[in-house]
């Protein structure tokens, strides 16, 4: 039950995460050269996603689920570690927000400054939708292939993401612009937390771990590395508070 | 050939990621486990413990370098 919700919970938060970083990139484009060539990128890299998925979901039932947990466990906790570092380092002052407004603003004013559209087919749209939505939407789908591959609950994994892509698409569009107010940083601090602890959970089931309490180790780990990681940004915070006070005086 | 090196280079910036030493101790934190449990040696400590000193480390050095 309490993995089930924690499956749910890092999948949902991740996707969203990444669709609010896509759709922050679709809406750039799609505001200042139109929204035709823009959407068929999307569409296009929404095709490719479904036959990377399609692709790996049979392919995953052949490998051996020591094998499965090992590589999916290695795989989310370096993407794991790669988000909470970078999370840390932005709460704890020593890297800048990833500032949505600022990526659409900039974002913008690139797609405003490209050539503009020969024909009917504006390519500069149709790449920067493609790839935007292809690159973040390769994250998403890693992570729902490997959360529901390993505990054998795809359709609750994919069901997770696709929930946070509407609810991402329908604000955006409701608000027409990027979604700033979202807290990024917090849900990549939480999600490179559960990613972190559902890795290192799977990770070790496949080595031929044996975790004490079975599941509920997930919550013993997830409170472990969420403890870890505070008392890092803590500990950066504090650091940091000299070396601004250093830098005023100079 | 460009392809082949930018193509290499997504996948080894999209898994490894900005600091190569975290996937290193990774791997060898999880060959480790796999060895001790395969001698029969309780070793459910290894991993969170090799995330511990992994992250700490990396956040340190990268603080270090001004983030």
């Amino acid at each position: 039950m309490s993995s089930n919700v924690l499956l749910f919970l890092a999948t949902f938060l991740a996707s969203a995460v990444e669709a609010v970083e896509a759709l922050t990139i679709v809406l750039a484009v799609g505001v200042v050269r139109g929204w035709r060539s823009t959407l068929l990128g999307v569409g296009a890299a929404a095709v490719v996603l479904a036959a990377i998925v399609a692709a790996l979901g049979p392919a995953l039932r052949l490998i051996p689920i020591s094998t499965l947990r090992l590589v999916v466990g290695a795989l989310l906790l370096t993407f794991g570690l790669q988000w909470l570092r970078k999370a840390i380092l932005r709460a704890g002052g020593y890297k800048s927000l990833h500032d949505e407004a600022a990526a659409f603003t900039s974002g913008r004013a690139e797609a405003g400054s490209a050539a503009a559209p020969g024909g009917r087919m504006d390519w500069y749209s149709f790449t920067v939708a493609f790839k935007g939505v292809l690159l973040e939407g390769l994250e998403v789908a890693f992570i729902v292939v490997g959360f529901g591959s390993t505990q054998g609950k795809l359709g609750l994994a994919a069901g997770a993401a696709a929930a946070a892509v509407v609810l991402v698409v329908a604000v955006g569009v409701a608000v027409r612009g990027p979604l700033e107010r979202v807290p990024e940083n917090t849900l990549k601090f939480v999600v490179g937390v559960l990613l972190t602890s559902f890795g290192i959970f799977w990770g070790g089931e496949g080595a031929g771990v044996e975790w004490p309490g079975s599941d509920l180790a997930i919550l013993a780990l997830a409170g472990f590395v969420a403890l870890v990681s505070v008392l890092l940004t803590q500990g950066l915070r504090r650091r940091r508070q000299p070396l601004r006070a250093a830098e005023a005086r100079a | 050939m460009s392809y082949v090196v930018a193509f290499a280079r997504f996948w080894w910036n999209f898994i490894v990621g900005d600091d190569w030493r975290v996937a290193a101790g990774l791997a060898v934190a999880f060959a480790g486990t796999w060895v001790l449990t395969h001698h029969g040696i309780t070793a459910w400590w290894l991993l969170p413990l090799a995330v511990f000193l992994l992250l700490v480390g990396s956040v340190v050095r990268q603080a270090r370098n001004g983030g």
